[in-house]
């Protein structure tokens, strides 16, 4: 991952980076769209300039209540240490995205891989939000995926490296995402492994609205 | 320009008051600025948590909490950014994820010597701050239906999919008028 990586080309759709910047995505979610920002100016833009529209709407917004209320209480905390102290921000790994390494630390190649098969090795992040699964997934050098659907809808961010399937050439910070009608087979380029990010939501959860909510998650 | 050692003001704060009150935090730890920010925002985060369904006594510890963090996070503010608002509403917005339901909201770094094709800062000063009074004069001008689809993503904690389902729309519609309000207000940039 270098300043010549060139910009992605499939990004979220606007509403998710719209949810996104509202606050309104499980964080799952909102981790892969983080990460594609990692990639992406033109979203990061995006989201900036919709950040920006919480702000008016906030300052627009018919007062509740008056703003002298809980004031004294404020100010008599205002000299007191903070309860959690600031982050210090996460050692660099240079080929992990900033997004990510609140989850995983060290290098990409040097995380804790379960082998799954000769072609595909997998991490699993913790989030804590029940009916999802998030993984880093490692694909071999020139390999083909067994041909699959989902049982869930799968959201995948390219971390480092690429892959093409039937619906185009992934390159890192490229988005895609696969619900249980489609049956495709990535096949990594030859001459790097392939790392992404995968998010799923889980069989359970597949009937009802999250089962609509990943469908719509990106644009091509 | 107000001063922040003044009584509260009659008339809403400017943009430049509120940054004149943040810098007055940041570099002298001023309370009588802290005062008159705390005054300005507290009744719209009130609003702002309780649209999005915390009760009384909920909405206003995360409106306590919102306001320490800026007093806390303050030397952090950076004015060629965003406005003090959309900052403030940043923090709210992460807060209430934190408080409301829990989890994180991830995010990158602007700083971060490892991001891909940082924006350099020029280029942000024109984007961030004179963006920022196009898209409030541009939002006047929604048509109603768009502005309130506006209004539920920003203030019910609904991500368009559930918004869909709660009103009855169609998916499609929605996604449409969030599009067409990002284009009204040429929020989406050309991608390549």
């Amino acid at each position: 991952m270098t300043a010549h990586t060139p910009a992605p080309h499939h990004h979220p759709d606007p509403a998710v980076l719209v949810d996104y910047a509202a606050g309104s995505l499980r964080e799952p979610l909102a981790l892969a769209v983080a990460t594609h920002l990692w990639f992406c100016r033109a979203c990061r833009d995006t989201v900036a300039n919709a950040e920006a529209v919480g702000g008016a709407l906030l300052a627009a917004l018919p007062a509740a209540g008056d703003g002298d209320i809980g004031l004294a209480e404020v100010l008599a905390l205002l000299d007191e240490p903070a309860a959690v102290a600031v982050a210090p921000r996460a050692p660099v790994a240079a080929d992990i995205p900033g997004p990510l390494r609140h989850y995983v630390q060290g290098a990409l190649p040097a995380l804790p891989w379960r082998t799954t098969t000769k072609s595909l090795a997998t991490v699993d992040l913790t989030t804590d939000v029940p009916g999802y699964r998030v993984r880093l997934l490692r694909i071999a050098a020139g390999a083909a995926m067994p041909r699959h659907t989902h049982r869930g809808t799968e959201v995948t961010v390219v971390l480092k490296g690429g892959y093409s399937d039937e619906l185009g050439r992934f390159a890192p910070g490229d988005v895609a995402a696969t619900d249980p009608a489609v049956a495709h087979q990535p096949m990594a380029d030859a001459d790097q492994d392939c790392y992404c990010l995968a998010v799923t939501d889980a069989p359970v959860r597949l009937v009802g609205w999250l089962g609509l909510l990943l469908n719509p998650f990106v644009r091509f | 320009m107000a001063t922040a050692s003044a009584s509260a003001p009659s008339a809403s704060p400017t943009q430049d008051d509120l940054a004149f009150w943040m810098a007055a935090i940041a570099t002298r730890q001023d309370r009588a600025a802290f005062a008159a920010l705390f005054r300005h925002f507290t009744p719209r985060l009130r609003a702002f948590l309780q649209r999005a369904g915390a009760a009384g006594a909920a909405a206003d510890d995360v409106v306590q909490d919102v306001m320490l963090t800026v007093w806390r996070l303050a030397s952090r503010y950076d004015p060629s950014r965003a406005t003090v608002s959309t900052w403030v509403f940043t923090i709210a917005r992460n807060r209430r994820i934190d408080q409301v339901r829990r989890e994180r909201h991830p995010e990158v770094d602007p700083d971060d010597v490892e991001l891909i094709d940082p924006a350099d800062s020029a280029e942000q000063q024109v984007s961030a701050v004179q963006d920022e009074a196009r898209i409030r004069n541009a939002m006047a001008g929604l048509p109603p239906e768009q502005a309130e689809i506006l209004r539920r993503a920003y203030f019910d904690d609904l991500p368009h999919t559930a918004i869909a389902e709660q009103t009855g729309l169609p998916l499609g519609t929605v996604k449409s008028r969030i599009r067409l309000a990002l284009a009204r207000l040429r929020l989406t940039y050309d991608q390549p």
